[in-house]
C-alpha cells in the first residue's frame, strides 16, 4: 500500500492539498461551463416553445398565477405579423412517481385546442413512467379540446388512455396540463 | 502481468457485476433498457479510467490511513467534472444519461477498482485495468438491459418486434434481480468449463 508512514502531519497536508486541487479542479469548471449551460438550457426552452406552438416571429413572456393556488406559470404567447397563433405554457406536477416535479411544455391554439406536449424535465421509473415521452402517449392530446375532452385517465373517468402500469404518472401529466388549460381559460376571463 | 489477460479479465473471469458482484446499486436500477445499460456503462467507464490513472499516479504520496478520503474526492470530483461538460457541450447526451451520473459517484466499482487495483499498480496497468473493467460492467450492462427489454417491452435498443405490452415485471425491480441471477449462473457454468 501507501509508500508514506501515516503521520498526523502528512495526513493533514495531503488532504488538504488534494481537497484544494479538486476544488480549484471543479471551480474553473464550472466557471468554463457555466456559459455554455445557461445557452443550452435557454436553446432547449426555445425549441420547446417552437415544437408545440406554430410558427411565430414575435414572442411575450408573462407569469400568470395558477387558477387555484398561490404559483404561478409561464406563458410564452406566440405573434406572426402581429396576429395571435398561440400559447406555450410551461406547466409542472409534483404528483409524479418520483418526487422530481414533472415539467412540461403545452401548446394551445388561439381556438383552445391542444397543438403538442412537450416533457421537458422527468424523472419516473425508467421503461414505464418514462414513456409519457413517447409520442404514444403525447398524441392522444393534440388536437384535443380540453372542454370537451376530459383530461383524467380512463380509470378516474377521465378520456385519456393511461401508460401501462404507469397510472400515476399518467395522472401526474394530466394535472399539470389540466392546471395550464385551466390558467389559460381564467386568464382569457380576466382579459374580458 | 501480462496486459492482455489484465485487460481481458473484466469480461468474463473477473466481470465487475457477474464474478465480483461490484456496483450492483446502479446495474439494477438502470438496466430496464439496452440503452440506458449501455449508456450507463459507458459513462461509469469514463469515471473508471479517470480515477484508476490518477490514483495509480498519486498512490505514492497518501498515507495509508487517509487512501480512502482521498479516492472519494478524486472520484467525485470527476463524475462532477464529466456531468458539467456533458450539461454544457452535449445537451442531448445530458438528457439521456443524466439521471444516471450522480450514481457513478457510489459505485462501488470504482472505488473498489482503486482500493484493490490501482493503489497498488503501474500507471499503464491501472489504465488497461480500467478500460477492461469498464467495458465488462458495460457489457453485463448492456446484456441485462438487452434481455430486460426484450422480455419486459418487446423491444431491443428501441427498436420494437412485438406490438403491444409485454411481460412487464421485467422492467420492474424483480425482474432485475430475476435476470441478473440466471445470467450469474450462466456465466458459473461458462467459467466452470473453460
Amino acid at each position: 500500500m501507501g509508500k508514506v508512514e501515516s503521520s498526523f502531519k502528512n495526513m493533514v497536508i495531503t488532504l488538504f492539498i488534494i481537497t484544494l486541487v479538486a476544488s480549484f479542479a471543479l471551480g474553473s469548471i464550472y466557471n468554463l461551463t457555466k456559459g455554455p449551460i445557461a445557452m443550452a438550457d435557454n436553446e432547449a426552452r426555445e425549441n420547446s416553445i417552437k415544437e408545440v406552438i406554430p410558427e411565430f416571429d414575435t414572442l411575450i413572456t408573462l407569469r400568470v398565477k395558477v387558477h387555484n393556488g398561490p404559483d404561478s406559470l409561464t406563458f410564452n404567447k406566440g405573434f406572426k405579423g402581429g396576429e395571435y397563433v398561440g400559447t406555450a405554457i410551461a406547466t409542472f406536477s409534483n404528483n409524479g412517481y418520483d418526487p422530481t416535479q414533472i415539467r412540461i411544455m403545452i401548446g394551445f391554439l388561439p381556438d383552445g385546442n391542444i397543438n403538442n406536449t412537450i416533457v421537458i424535465q422527468q424523472k419516473e421509473t425508467p421503461g414505464l413512467g418514462t414513456k409519457m415521452k413517447e409520442t404514444k402517449f403525447r398524441d392522444q392530446f393534440i388536437g384535443k379540446n380540453p372542454s370537451d375532452f376530459k383530461l383524467k385517465v380512463k380509470k378516474d373517468g377521465g378520456d385519456v388512455d393511461a401508460i401501462t402500469a404507469a397510472t400515476i404518472s399518467s395522472r401526474a401529466f394530466c394535472e399539470a396540463i389540466e392546471n395550464a388549460y385551466q390558467t389559460l381559460k381564467k386568464e382569457k376571463e380576466g382579459e374580458k | 502481468m501480462n496486459q492482455w489477460s489484465n485487460f481481458i479479465k473484466g469480461f468474463i473471469k473477473e466481470n465487475p457485476v457477474f464474478v465480483l458482484l461490484l456496483g450492483l446499486c446502479p446495474t439494477l436500477a438502470v438496466t430496464s433498457s439496452a440503452i440506458n445499460g449501455f449508456g450507463m456503462g459507458i459513462a461509469t467507464t469514463f469515471v473508471l479510467i479517470c480515477s484508476n490513472m490518477v490514483i495509480s499516479l498519486i498512490r505514492n504520496f497518501i498515507p495509508d490511513k487517509v487512501r480512502i478520503p482521498s479516492f472519494i474526492v478524486i472520484i467525485a470530483s470527476f463524475v462532477t467534472i464529466v456531468e458539467l461538460v456533458m450539461q454544457a457541450y452535449s445537451p442531448s447526451l445530458f438528457e439521456a444519461l443524466g439521471i444516471f451520473i450522480p450514481l457513478i459517484v457510489v459505485n462501488c466499482l470504482i472505488l473498489g477498482r482503486a482500493e484493490g487495483f490501482a493503489s497498488k499498480q503501474s500507471f499503464i496497468s491501472s489504465l488497461i485495468d480500467g478500460i477492461g473493467m469498464g467495458l465488462g460492467f458495460t457489457f453485463a450492462l448492456t446484456l441485462l438491459g438487452s434481455i430486460r427489454e426484450m422480455l419486459g417491452n418487446g423491444s431491443i435498443f428501441g427498436f420494437k418486434f412485438i406490438e403491444g405490452d409485454a411481460i412487464l415485471v421485467f422492467i420492474l425491480q424483480p425482474g432485475a434481480f430475476i435476470v441478473l441471477g440466471y445470467l450469474i449462473a450462466v456465466i458459473n457454468r461458462i467459467k466452470k468449463s473453460a
